[in-house]
């Protein structure tokens, strides 16, 4: 028995655009808190929290958030004996995957701020805390704002992957749709379209951050 | 913790996840290639072509870099099918894929292409190069050069990105490993492996585009110094 | 007691030779130009001065006291040397105020009005004072190096080093630049540049040293080795640097 797809189908898939954004926005904040954490291990004088700091980047970065979340979802429930629950398994391992990718665009932020800036301050002198506080973060932070914008852009579209375990956000609501309607050729173009509104909007404001950034940073010192 | 390792029926079952790892290998390398021509064709029409051609190509790069590539395989996979068009499983993860990476490869290519610097252009052009000249011996090995970092982390990606192909039951290392999972009921330890393999691939990929850089772009080629002291 | 003692400093780079047994003293109040070309080791000496480069072999004693290598120590002594590099000083997210007013009220603990105070008598001293509010990029690069001279002023230092302030500056920029480090001079402060500046080293500096594959080639009053440089590479880098009617 097959249904047409009509309004009701399209407002649960509405409804399940819901999740994906919540999912995402949780990611996005629980990361960027864990992202601050490894970009200033990443960068401090200490070489353990740097190792530490690399080396969790490293294995986030070099493996497919599909197996992360496999791992967090199947993998912690046998070991525990618990059953998981989607929700906690699903934003744990996307916090952690966001952190890692964070932490290395605010490091690469943080060491994109030229040489001089750093001497000129220690020059001063400045003491250590003093320079990342007025001088390097404040930096950091405009030049970091445009390619973490452009991430959550990743993050949106990354959260199709839970629908692999069966999380019903956009994707999988899609797929339920499909299973009940049998009109693939509708509903996946359209949840293609749901995903390219919600985050073309967010591509092009990246965009036009990072334009404003280069022109108000790029002419800086030009003698 | 009631959960005993038994890492032994991982190591019983090597050669098949080995068989799925393969797999990712040459999928990945197939829609890297595939993906790189389209994109330097692509970027090279993005940049020279008519104002129309231009246009289509910046909106199917942004479609293609703002749509998830499980729903871009969904829609090889299921949508076509329902037109006529029917790829079997490997064929669509290497579709797919190949598409999904000339999306970003074409960005990465144009910025390349942008960044040689006018005045060689312009020699070109007083050298009087055709346009097709000028992109084959002024511009292609300075913006590979500078874009290769770029399309070297894009191709890791890439094949990371390879296990969601398993959502379509292509053979790669993901699915290989579910099923053993699913039969062997040895869950953590193979998920375990598996992403060991998945991290060992993307480490000598990475090393690999090392050597290959510096045998392409500096063996033999006098370093250009940053500083002169 | 000269205020800066350099001796016998060797510094490497892996095989590299950079600095040979390189040893100068600064009295208070004389002005040091170093001169040579690219690679002679003229900036990593200036460097070494106040520690952003170690030294491999020799001393460095600054008022008496021998350069710490890092850490509060050195801070303590960096109060009291300032330098100009040759662009990128300036904090680009900050007003030329707060740039000035960064070190006295941090590490000075000077009370913030009257670090204002003093940022607007540095300018007045580098003909800037009208740029008190505004940013760096909205000032010529011979303003930023003027502003980057006066937040070094601020600190009230006893020794000023400079990088080649000019060389990155177009021409019509540099002369508003050499006219403050002149003034600077007859005020009596302890300078060593490093500069291209030949016309600025002959008139204002009491001793140029010029430097050589590491070495300090030759050394004395300007117009001395100006006019007779004692070896073929002094005179071959006269020759290739200055004017005809310099």
């Amino acid at each position: 028995m097959s249904r047409d797809f009509d309004w009701p189908e399209f407002l649960f898939l509405l409804g399940a655009l819901r999740w994906t954004v919540v999912l995402s926005l949780i990611a996005f904040v629980g990361g960027g808190i864990g992202g601050l954490v490894l970009a200033i291990a990443r960068t401090s004088s200490h070489a353990i929290l740097r190792w530490v700091a690399a080396a969790y980047i490293g294995v986030m970065q070099g493996t497919p958030v599909l197996m992360q979340l496999f791992l967090a979802y199947y993998g912690l429930a046998v070991l525990t004996g618990i059953r998981i629950d989607p929700w906690p398994a699903v934003t744990i391992a996307f916090t952690m995957y966001a952190a890692a990718f964070l932490g290395e665009i605010w490091r690469g932020a943080i060491q994109a701020i030229p040489r001089q800036q750093w001497e000129a301050a220690a020059a001063i002198p400045l003491d250590p805390a003093a320079r990342l506080r007025h001088v390097i973060l404040p930096q950091a932070f405009r030049i970091a704002i445009p390619p973490t914008v452009g991430f959550l852009v990743q993050l949106i579209k990354g959260t199709s992957i839970a629908s692999i375990i069966g999380f019903v956000e956009l994707t999988r609501a899609g797929q339920l749709i499909v299973n009940v309607t049998f009109q693939p050729m509708v509903v996946y173009p359209l949840i293609a379209v749901l995903y390219f509104a919600l985050c073309w909007p967010i591509s092009l404001v990246a965009l036009r951050l990072e334009r404003r950034i280069d022109a108000a940073l790029g002419i800086k010192q030009h003698p | 913790m009631k959960y005993v390792f038994q890492f032994g029926i991982v190591r019983d079952h090597l050669p098949q996840l080995l068989d799925g790892a393969w797999l990712t290998i040459r999928l990945s390398l197939g829609a890297f290639a595939l993906g790189f021509i389209i994109a330097m064709l692509l970027a090279y029409l993005r940049t020279a072509g008519p104002r129309p051609l231009r246009a289509a190509i910046a909106a199917y790069v942004e479609v293609i870099r703002n749509t998830p590539f499980l729903v871009q395989l969904f829609i090889i996979y299921f949508s076509l099918p329902a037109i006529g068009i029917r790829f079997e499983a490997i064929t669509a993860a290497l579709l797919g894929m190949s598409l999904n990476f000339s999306g970003y490869a074409t960005e990465i290519v144009r910025s390349g292409i942008e960044a040689v610097p006018r005045s060689q252009i312009e020699a070109g052009h007083s050298l009087g190069f055709t346009r097709l000249q000028i992109f084959r011996h002024i511009i292609v090995f300075p913006a590979l050069r500078t874009v290769y970092p770029a399309l070297a982390s894009q191709f890791v990606l890439l094949m990371l990105g390879s296990s969601i192909v398993s959502a379509i039951s292509a053979e790669e290392l993901t699915a290989v490993t579910n099923t053993l999972q699913s039969t062997t009921f040895r869950v953590f330890e193979f998920y375990f492996v598996a992403t060991g393999l998945y991290l060992l691939m993307a480490v000598g990929a990475r090393l690999l585009l090392h050597a290959i850089y510096w045998a392409v772009f500096e063996h033999g080629r006098p370093v250009e110094r940053a500083w002169s002291r | 007691m000269p205020l800066l003692a350099l001796s016998n400093i060797r510094k490497r780079y892996g095989s590299n030779v950079v600095l040979d047994d390189v040893s100068l003293d600064v009295e208070a109040g004389e002005v040091v130009a170093v001169i040579g070309r690219s690679g002679s080791g003229k900036t990593t000496l200036l460097r070494c001065i106040n520690g952003l480069e170690a030294i491999d072999e020799g001393s460095i004693v600054f008022d008496g006291k021998p350069l710490p290598p890092d850490g509060a120590d050195l801070r303590e002594l960096r109060r009291h040397i300032g330098i100009v590099f040759q662009s990128l000083n300036l904090f680009p997210h900050h007003s030329v105020e707060r740039n000035i007013t960064l070190g006295p009220t941090i590490t000075n603990k000077v009370p913030l009005a009257e670090a204002k105070a003093i940022a607007l008598d540095v300018l007045r001293e580098v003909d800037l004072e009208d740029k008190l509010h505004a940013y760096p990029a909205q000032l010529s690069g011979g303003q930023q190096q003027r502003v980057a001279i006066a937040r070094a002023l601020a600190m009230h230092p006893r020794l000023m080093l400079f990088d080649e302030i000019t060389s990155a500056l177009d021409p019509e920029l540099v002369g508003e630049v050499v006219k403050v480090l002149e003034r600077l001079a007859v005020s009596g402060m302890t300078m060593v540049l490093v500069t291209h500046e030949m016309g600025f080293a002959r008139r204002t500096a009491d001793t140029l040293v010029f430097m050589h594959q590491g070495r300090v080639w030759e050394k004395g009053p300007p117009r001395e080795l100006f006019a007779a440089p004692k070896t073929p590479e002094l005179e071959s880098f006269i020759r290739a640097v200055l004017e005809p009617n310099d």
